[in-house]
């Protein structure tokens, strides 16, 4: 038993006066569930791996909140990240990690559910485990300890951080997360060992039990094999999905200090069609589900009457492709106008229709500006990542957002896509030029154009997963080709440092000997690597160094295709054969349109053909 | 059947280390979940018309905030109770609810001085306490400073004394200090001037003195 509520608590109050924004650290918020611990069966931390302010609008996270303490038998409570100011009082005051609903210390869980929604999370997971005084390595975990799980889109390439965690959850959690709890229930009673409980756990479709594994290397640093256990262990682990969404969350907590969401979030569509070869969330996220118009417009009832929030956030991967549309923004015009709410839909196509859902949702004041993302500036480019938009629907798209009434626009482009040269960036100068002349002809003067910059970085389990990052230089030359180009006072360039997006590029696609990295760059001190003024480049290098690992390897690699990828074993369904299929069309500059249209076989359907008899016909919008 | 309601309300358990915005926004939710006729300010972004008199210090409790609501139509006082009483979070509580002419000054400026009750974490002796309150009356001035403002914090303390040790033996101390506009007393510091650790220590406001 770690130290009681009580002791954490006095504890805390000493400590809490001397922080910034302590409000972070004390729980209490409105429509949080507290549960008597006792007469609880099962007792589930749920840890976004960041701060508070980040993690308490996580919609994954609230789900699988709702979703346990729907239960009688399990009580399900929150932790988060501390600032490194809290940490350091916490662990001068010798404070375990603790809940925020009841106090209890983290180690005194069952079940730790850590989410990884993005690599950059990494080191803070480690940093979570330590401060709840929980060894870091599966290996060194007994019987005492509680089991360690993760979640979230990274696991997709789960090996990075494969020693640390007990399971995996591969795909989405809603059903999964009870088949977990039920079998570390049934293991409990039992008295089995540790090892029991992971061969158990193998067995749960979508799980992946990293421990059950053998991978061995080539002299050369790329993989020889990856093989199970025995047979009776999966390979490869296929992704979780749910055949219909469920209703949505309601419930959602209301946070006592500001965050930074502060909304009602209703997923809308699960999935896209689009194909976009640079998506990591387009090819995992298959096939696409959609909520009725009704369910939703109930849920933000239910929601606003449940929270009283003045926001709300409609999301998916592609609004403008749920098929619905036009009735959903008619809708939630009727019922919400004229009580003082923000709507937010992002993710808009580049067609004058997004306008017009945009003006209609005025009388609702639509949240923020007009953002448009081409992700690329020539056509050829886009013909590249799978975007086939024309230059002419981009120009007739910016002219109509300005002759509604907008000033500013924001453009997103990405730099570093693959077989990208010095005149495709040139193209995003040319093309945002453009476009703010267009708008200066129809505003005026105060046209502003905001450009965001990306850097391209390669995700397992995309057509792009085998090529290689730019190198830093490239990077850095594009990026001074833009600053140059783009420096105007109607345009607003934002960008990151070209070494930013590295530590991303290593570990997106790492094998299991980065975790050797991870853990000596988290003992230096690495933690919070996704805040870039925290994130610390030499620290990392140190780490590789110390390792003998080559970071290049691992980001500025092409891989040959028939190369043994560190995530093989792990199958989003979407088949590598069509991965590498798209990734030839992709050279040859060849494109897929939306495959609501026609089906590209990219193996959905036959791998989930039982799951989707459950449903009705139309369900999935798969032809 | 007033426009204009004054509540008196709790601020007790976690939701003491909200901030008095991130109040005022705990606040305007918990009005659009009541249902309540809220009035709303004009201008481009509405806000809900209320108004909290004299910002609590983060981390201190209290039993005695005020805040007034302005509403559309007449509203009763019990049903106002009622409606926000369903929907408040944890730790605020309405004690008192009093119609206010719509147009009397706001009770920000009618605040004349707060009575806190502060409670030390740590054990200290009675005596010694006792004598450095004494000491600190005594002073003639009482210069400190605030946010890299130099000031005399005497003239704000109305009242101050060493009250019996609580039921755990923690030294307690009551003071009024002054919270005119731009002559707020503030118990951290006179914490501080006595010698004692401010961040060590919890603070309960338990009355409003209005003009």
């Amino acid at each position: 038993m770690g130290l009681s509520p009580q002791a954490i608590e006095n504890r805390l109050e000493r400590i809490l006066l001397r922080v910034q924004k302590p409000g972070r650290y004390v729980g209490g918020e409105l429509n949080q569930v507290v549960k008597p611990w006792d007469k609880s069966r099962t007792h589930v931390a749920l840890i976004f791996p960041d701060l508070y302010d980040l993690g308490l609008p996580n919609l994954g996270l609230a789900i699988l909140y709702d979703g346990l303490n729907r239960r009688d038998d399990v009580l399900a409570e929150r932790a988060y990240s501390p600032w490194l100011d809290m940490e350091t009082l916490m662990r001068e005051a010798q404070i375990p990690l603790y809940s925020l609903e009841s106090k209890h210390a983290i180690a005194d869980f069952d079940i730790i559910g850590i989410t990884l929604p993005y690599e950059t999370l990494y080191t803070n997971a480690l940093n979570i485990l330590d401060l709840a005084g929980i060894p870091l390595y599966t290996s060194e975990r007994g019987q005492e300890h509680p089991l360690i799980i993760a979640g979230g889109q990274s696991t997709y390439n789960p090996e990075p951080m494969s020693p640390f965690f007990d399971a995996f959850v591969i795909g989405e959690g809603e059903e999964v997360i009870h088949d977990i709890v039920d079998i570390y229930q049934d293991w409990k009673d039992s008295g089995g060992s540790r090892q029991a409980l992971h061969e158990q756990l193998a067995h749960i479709p979508g799980v992946y039990v990293p421990s059950l594994y053998q991978v061995s290397y080539l002299d050369d640093g790329r993989i020889a094999s990856i093989t199970a256990q025995d047979d009776s262990i999966p390979m490869p682990v296929v992704k979780r999905v749910l055949p219909i969404l469920p209703p949505p969350v309601t419930r959602f907590l209301v946070p006592s200090v500001d965050v930074v969401h502060n909304r009602v979030s209703v997923e809308i569509m699960r999935g896209c069609t689009r194909g976009c070869r640079f998506c990591h969330a387009g090819m995992v996220n298959r096939p696409v589900r959609e909520r009725p118009v009704a369910e939703i417009v109930q849920a933000i009832e239910t929601a606003l009457e449940c929270t009283g929030h003045e926001e709300i956030a409609l999301l998916s991967l592609s609004s403008s492709d749920y098929t619905h549309i036009s009735e959903l923004v008619r809708a939630v015009n009727e019922k919400f106008a004229g009580r003082h709410l923000e709507i937010s839909l992002p993710s808009l196509r580049i067609e004058s229709f997004s306008i017009d859902i945009m003006d209609q949702l005025k009388s609702v004041r639509p949240s923020g500006g007009f953002t448009l993302a081409p992700e690329a500036a020539s056509e050829r480019m886009r013909q590249i990542i799978n975007k086939p938009i024309s230059h002419q629907q981009i120009m007739d798209t910016s002219r109509a957002v300005f002759e509604h009434g907008w000033n500013s626009l924001k453009l997103y482009f990405m730099i570093g896509h693959p077989s990208e040269t010095m005149e495709d960036v040139q193209a995003i100068i040319d093309l945002c030029h453009e476009i703010m002349k267009e708008g200066k002809k129809i505003v005026g003067k105060k046209v502003k154009v905001s450009v965001g910059i990306g850097t391209f970085i390669p995700k397992a389990h995309t057509p792009f997963q085998w090529v290689s990052c730019d190198s830093v230089d490239q990077v850095r030359q594009k990026l001074s080709l833009l600053k140059q180009g783009l420096h105007h006072p109607n345009l607003k360039m934002t960008w990151n440092q070209p070494e930013d997006s590295l530590l991303e590029a290593w570990l997106a696609r790492g094998d299991r000997r980065l975790a050797d990295v991870i853990y000596r760059a988290w003992k230096k001190g690495a933690k919070f690597d996704a805040w870039q003024e925290q994130y610390r480049f030499p620290l990392w290098m140190g780490a590789f160094t110390e390792t003998g690992l080559d970071p290049t390897f691992y980001s500025h690699r092409t891989r040959d295709l028939d190369e043994i990828l560190p995530w093989d074993h792990i199958s989003s369904a979407v088949q590598k054969n069509f991965l590498a299929k798209d990734y030839g069309w992709s050279l040859e500059g060849r494109s897929r349109l939306d495959c609501r249209e026609q089906c590209y076989a990219c193996g959905i359907v036959p791998t989930f053909t039982e799951l989707r008899l459950q449903t009705a016909g139309a369900d999935w919008k798969c032809p | 059947m007033p426009y204009r309601i004054r509540l008196t309300y709790t601020k007790n358990g976690p939701i003491r280390y909200s901030g008095h915005l991130d109040l005022y926004r705990i606040w305007e939710r918990a009005i659009r979940r009541s249902h309540l006729p809220i009035a709303f300010s004009r201008g481009f972004h509405p806000q809900v018309r209320i108004s909290m008199a004299c910002a609590l210090p983060l981390g201190f409790t209290s039993q005695c905030e005020l805040i007034d609501l302005w509403f559309v139509e007449p509203v009763s006082l019990d049903g106002v109770q009622v409606a926000l009483a369903l929907v408040l979070p944890p730790g605020l509580e309405i004690l008192q609810t009093q119609a206010v002419d719509e147009h009397a000054p706001p009770s920000q400026t009618q605040v004349r001085s707060s009575l806190y009750q502060v409670t030390l974490l740590d054990p200290l002796d009675f005596t010694w306490l006792d004598g450095q309150v004494k000491q600190l009356l005594a002073c003639p001035e009482i210069r400190r400073v605030w946010r890299e403002k130099p000031y005399d914090l005497r003239p704000y303390i109305e009242d101050l004394e060493c009250l019996s040790e609580d039921d755990q033996g923690l030294p307690r101390l009551s003071m009024r200090l002054s919270a005119r506009e731009g002559a707020t007393g503030r118990p951290e510091e006179v914490i501080d001037a006595l010698g004692a650790d401010a961040t060590q220590a919890r603070v309960d406001r338990i009355a409003l003195f209005l003009a």
